[in-house]
């Protein structure tokens, strides 16, 4: 009788652990199998390296700047907090909050000047290395992606971002959303998630240039920093440029031109 | 053994009744929070880590404490701490299960925390992380539990305990040098990117965690039939001293690079906890009262007239905890999250609902302290293990 119970208990064990593992192991395969970047279409754009020059003499008003977040935010359905728990993907900043430069003698034209911020996509992304679930990654095309559906709220690639990219869902944004003007190409976000500018990968992939370029009228340049022809490298070698905090050795792919 | 934490007496069972209700009454705030978000907590974009992650760093020096007990007894056979390595581990265990606590509801997502594992991710500090304390817990459990049931049956400890206690000594070290690694490491956090918080964290650790531990420990005194080695009282006493005043000098060190070097992103972050930067004076207060009690409880504890009085002891330690956990348990988080990276200064203060969550985790971490030390005390009681001399049941040790 002991021995059979005994049996018994041993094969209710393996079996538990059988059943277990094998669903351990669909979930895994579930997610190896799993893209989390939008499936390329025939149009789609691709790059070595993207990159962005923003002209700031020519988009450097706040009113300049707004009419870029709104092209973004709209197609990407983020929402509008008041308050600091809000979310923001492109906006705007003055020079000394954008530039670790500080100068006490600024010229007046820059001194008054807007300049956008936004996800800097990082060649050496410290909120990646951060990710303990790689729910933020690098994409081979330069692109510092989110899956939404992976992100566990820990908030560690916030900390660890040196630009104040990131934003994370403290409440439900869709109660933050106009129902009547969601896009419902774009997901939208659950609460408890981190998001930031994705450089529009699904715009890309359809062959669009981002949301922010297409409404900055040239002011805002987009392209492969790695082709030596492309529009951004020319922008590049014909003026003067700086990124934020380049000293961190993040190698940012947005360019400002003063 | 646990079923000796069923038997208690009255006053013993109102505790823990009054613990499950502090817990479960609490524990509506953490629902309301699974409810409606973080937005229930002071946290914002700029300071995106707040009361939770830190009490969960101040609580990884609990959990590191227990080694300044178990290293003398193992690496340098200080028998005077032979009754009190069971309570430095046990002390462990709670401190851990309250870590993970912490951890648990600071996430946005809770119920995808095991992404974590089914994505395991080596250059993510927080991986480690959750290897290091789930591996010093399992030690703890291990190691703690053997050698108190060996206690009991009056057989010697199983050898296999001593290696996993040797284990357990430099793993205790891992767990706050890695909890320091998730700070150090990032770019532009210029109050935490610096080489030395990993030795302010463990100095910190090593005076507050065991003063938290001594406290209990005497308080188990004044409730139980045991009675703590007096020598071994001592000894840890000058313990806590020797890493408070390195405590102390990492700090100055940190203060004296800051300042001298007079680098603004450095200076800063000091300059805003202890006079205020851009307006905001919100920390000024607490944080002289860390340097007046700081400097305050080594006056207390550095002179062994003072530090040997039994009836002055627990005061200096309670002024020491308050001014490690002010430092470490409070400012650290917003000292590195303020400035901004946009040199902006963002106030945080913890809500009343953020406190609440944290007082069932905490009340949790009672709860098991408890029970582990009733147990662990019973069998000290049974076997007449540094028993009070007038306990009815004192038997001489075998």
């Amino acid at each position: 009788m002991n021995q059979t119970r005994r049996n018994f208990l041993k094969f209710l064990g393996l079996a538990a652990a059988g059943v277990c593992t094998a669903t351990a192991g669909r979930a895994l395969a579930v997610s190896v199998g799993a893209k989390a970047e939008p499936e390329a279409g025939p149009q789609a754009l691709s790059a070595k390296r993207w990159g962005m020059v923003i002209d700031t003499k020519k988009v450097g008003t706040k009113e300049a700047i707004d009419v870029l977040a709104k092209a973004c935010h709209s197609v990407h359905n983020v929402p509008d907090i008041p308050g600091n728990q809000n979310i923001k993907w492109i906006w705007a900043a003055g020079f000394e909050q954008a530039f670790d430069q500080p100068n006490d003698f600024l010229d007046e034209d820059v001194k008054k000047r807007q300049f956008p911020l936004l996800c800097n996509h990082c060649s050496n992304p410290p909120c990646v290395r951060a990710c303990p679930t790689q729910a933020t990654f690098k994409r081979p095309d330069g692109i510092v992606a989110m899956d939404y559906h992976r992100c566990i709220g820990c908030r560690f690639c916030m900390a660890a971002c040196p630009f104040g990219a990131r934003s994370f869902n403290f409440m439900d944004p869709r109660k933050h959303i106009d129902p009547a003007a969601v896009n419902k190409e774009f997901p939208t976000r659950m609460r408890g998630v981190v998001e930031k500018c994705t450089f529009c990968v699904e715009r890309l992939a359809k062959g669009k240039q981002p949301a922010c370029v297409e409404a900055s009228n040239g002011a805002v340049a987009f392209g492969d920093l790695a082709d030596a022809n492309s529009e951004v490298r020319k922008l590049l070698r014909e003026h003067y440029t700086i990124r934020r905090k380049p000293s961190l050795g993040t190698e940012p792919s947005v360019y400002y031109i003063i | 053994m646990l079923e000796k934490a069923l038997k208690g007496s009255p006053k013993y069972y109102l505790w823990i009744g009054f613990l499950l209700v502090v817990m479960a009454g609490a524990s509506s705030a953490y629902l309301g929070q699974l409810m409606n978000g973080l937005t229930i907590t002071g946290m914002s974009r700029d300071v995106s880590w707040g009361f939770y992650i830190s009490q969960f760093t101040y609580l990884v020096g609990l959990a590191a404490s227990g080694v300044m007990i178990v290293l003398p007894y193992y690496f340098h056979h200080y028998k005077q701490f032979k009754d009190l390595v069971i309570f430095g581990e046990f002390m462990a265990i709670a401190a851990i299960a309250m870590c993970l606590g912490f951890i648990v509801v600071d996430l946005g997502q809770p119920q995808r925390m095991l992404n974590v594992m089914l994505f395991p991710t080596p250059h993510s500090m927080l991986f480690w992380d959750m290897i290091v304390l789930c591996g010093y817990l399992a030690l703890n459990i291990l190691v703690g539990w053997t050698c108190l049931e060996c206690d009991r049956q009056h057989l010697p400890h199983p050898k296999w305990t001593k290696v996993l206690a040797y284990i357990s000594v430099i793993w205790a070290f891992s767990i706050h040098t890695v909890t320091a690694f998730l700070m150090q490491g990032l770019p532009s956090r210029h109050y935490w990117l610096t080489a030395i918080l990993a030795g302010r964290f463990l100095a910190s650790a090593f005076c507050s965690g065991p003063s938290i531990l001594l406290l209990v420990i005497l308080l188990t005194e004044k409730v139980t039939t045991f009675k703590a080695n007096v020598d071994g009282v001592r000894t840890l006493a000058k313990i806590i001293t020797y890493a408070m005043c390195v405590n102390v000098f990492f700090f100055l060190c940190e203060v004296f690079t800051s300042f001298y070097s007079s680098i603004p992103e450095h200076k800063n972050p000091l300059v805003y906890l202890f006079s205020g930067l851009d307006g905001h004076a919100e920390l000024v207060p607490f944080m002289w009262v860390a340097a007046v009690f700081g400097l305050g409880c080594l006056a207390l504890l550095i002179p062994p007239k003072l530090r040997d009085n039994r009836h002055l002891l627990p005061w200096s330690l309670a002024v020491l905890i308050i001014a490690t956990w002010i430092d470490k348990g409070l400012a650290l988080l917003i000292g590195g999250f303020n400035p901004t990276p946009f040199d902006t200064i963002t106030p945080y203060w913890p809500t009343a609902k953020e406190l609440t969550v944290a007082l069932m985790i905490y009340s949790l971490g009672a709860l098991v302290v408890t029970v582990l030390f009733k147990v662990a005390t019973e069998v000290k009681h049974e076997v007449g293990a540094s028993q009070k001399p007038d306990s009815d049941t004192a038997v001489p040790e075998a």
